[in-house]
């Protein structure tokens, strides 16, 4: 446990070490804020919540979740530091984990440092707090369910660019097998049953219950699993590569 | 300490390991030869916990790799191959993560860092960041890494690739001093550290292991091996022929006994000069060369791939 604690020290250290942290950061915020106020119509809507925010989140993250994971396991195996890390005494789950922790925590501080959005809406209006808080917890999961795909799709190739790309694609059937153009055509030739299941494996349809302020079991444990099954799927990655 | 059984490891259909076996115990320093591809950096990748064997098993200090990794690791200090380091870190940041990770805290931790620093000779680039490092340095701070547990098990891989002839003497020295107190395994292809650092040595080819013992044994191997060089006046192919084949080598003749000859072949050179009235200049007997010896070994299969 304590080995877990360690690397993901190091990890995160490692993101503000390099100009990577501060050039995401600030990246991140101009991107949501552009996003929320000018293509979200923030104040034209003349509500006060933060749909025009949240909405925007799956599409925010699919490039910038990606461009944060891309380096975990590809940037090891290609300077060969994966032969130093799992020759320590860890397993390779706490590497993993440890690994996975540190950017998820990236993350969640710059979604954290979107709190502005957060002091403007109550200042403008009464918004239900409970319901952001929810929608902050969600777009967490919705981060860290990218996150974990794109630690899958690192661990497959030495080269950084490969995994972005890889990540993005998958991350985007996630987006578009729940986005409303698209079912919208898939009910044309496929029974409404289909499209449901297909679109149950969508985050935006997931993402949706949060952001109205909705905690629910079932779309906690979507997220979850899509987590553990890329986790997972990255740990057999890993062993595969070194057992030939 | 070591103790590997009919260790196979296949990658595809290429067996790069095939079939090895051997022991290394505390105080001893092996040194592991083989041309390029042989298998020995795989070898010490199953060693070390990073490969799982396909077949065969490995004990470190008792514990088997393959089971109990976690206590297997913690006895094993492991130089790779690419002497790879966290690029982005300091030196400092890099020796502290290994220290933690190793499970060193506080005062002990301090002490660590302080100690392989000093036997690295680290202290002039400790806040440098790795991706600024000559190749020496880089390669001495992961070596630092690998020591700063004083582990009982030392597992390096070509220790002294990239580095100039007095960081290598210097590396060589650290080796056979660490060898005193602990089991130390390190591949090599440069023949003369065998007799600089080894207590005893392996070649390994195509992931066999086609030769072992001594530096003294491997070179007894060599063709050279127990024949007599000398320079003498008046000496005459003829008169030397009668103890062997006889070859010019410069201004001397060099004398190989015949096969299977268990006498040393000085007394009857002495003789047959003493005898003809030669004024011998120079007299000496081979011991063979190593390169010699891992070039007969190992060519015929380089050459067949």
């Amino acid at each position: 446990m304590k080995a877990l604690w360690i690397i993901a020290k190091r990890e995160l250290s490692g993101f503000f070490t390099s100009p990577v942290a501060y050039v995401f950061l600030v990246i991140f915020l101009l991107i949501a804020g552009f996003l929320t106020f000018t293509a979200g119509a923030f104040f034209e809507r003349g509500e006060a919540s933060l749909a025009a925010f949240f909405g925007w989140h799956p599409w925010l993250y699919l490039v910038l979740v990606p461009a944060v994971g891309m380096r975990l396991w590809s940037e090891e195996r290609r300077a060969g530091t994966i032969e130093l890390l799992l020759t320590l005494p860890v397993t390779p789950w706490q590497a993993i984990l440890g690994k996975f922790l540190a950017s998820w925590l990236f993350l969640a501080l710059a979604l954290a440092l979107t709190f502005p959005v957060v002091l403007t809406v109550n200042l403008l209006g009464e918004p239900d707090n409970g319901a952001i808080l929810a929608g902050y917890f969600g777009s967490f999961l919705l981060a860290g369910a990218y996150l974990a795909v794109t630690c899958m799709t690192s661990a497959m190739t030495r080269n950084q660019v490969v995994a972005f790309i890889l990540a993005v694609v998958v991350c985007l059937f996630l987006i578009l097998a729940g986005f409303n153009p698209v079912t919208d055509l898939l009910v044309r030739w496929a029974s409404p049953a289909a499209v449901d299941t297909i679109a149950a494996f969508s985050v935006v349809t997931h993402f949706d219950g949060f952001q109205r302020g909705v905690i629910d079991t079932r779309d906690l444990l979507f997220f979850v699993s899509v987590m553990g099954f890329a986790l997972f799927t990255t740990g057999v990655i890993l062993r595969g590569h070194r057992a030939g | 300490m070591i103790r590997i059984d009919n260790l196979v490891k296949s990658f595809g259909a290429k067996r790069a390991v095939d079939g090895v076996s051997f022991t290394v115990e505390r105080g001893e320093v092996v040194g592991f030869l083989g041309p390029n591809g042989s298998g020995k950096s795989t070898t010490m990748r199953m060693v070390t916990g990073f490969y799982p064997p396909t077949s065969g098993r490995i004990t470190v200090g008792g514990h088997d790799v393959a089971e109990a990794p976690l206590q297997a690791k913690r006895l094993i200090g492991y130089l790779p191959e690419s002497a790879a380091a966290y690029p982005d870190m300091t030196v400092e940041g890099f020796l502290r993560f290994a220290a933690q990770m190793r499970g060193l805290e506080g005062d002990a931790q301090k002490k660590a860092i302080a100690r392989v620093v000093e036997l690295c000779f680290l202290d002039s680039v400790l806040h440098q960041t790795i991706d600024t490092l000559s190749k020496g340095y880089r390669h001495r701070t992961c070596l630092a890494q690998a020591l700063i547990h004083d582990p009982q098990v030392l597992v390096l891989d070509e220790p002294t690739d990239g580095l100039d002839p007095n960081q290598k003497h210097e590396v060589r020295n650290l080796i056979r001093e660490l060898g005193r107190s602990k089991a130390v395994i390190f591949s090599t292809h440069i023949l003369e550290e065998v007799d600089a650092a080894c207590t005893r040595a392996i070649i390994i080819d195509r992931g066999r292991i086609v030769a072992q013992g001594t530096p003294q044994e491997l070179r007894a191997l060599s063709a050279l091996a127990g024949a007599v060089t000398l320079r003498a006046e008046g000496a005459t192919e003829q008169a030397l022929a009668s103890l062997g084949r006889v070859e010019r080598v410069g201004g001397a003749w060099r004398v190989f006994p015949p096969a299977g000859a268990a006498a040393p072949l000085v007394p009857a050179v002495l003789e047959l000069a003493a005898r003809s009235g030669w004024r011998i200049e120079a007299l000496r007997t081979e011991e063979g060369q190593l390169d010699e010896v891992f070039r007969r070994i190992t060519l015929p299969d380089t050459v067949k791939k």
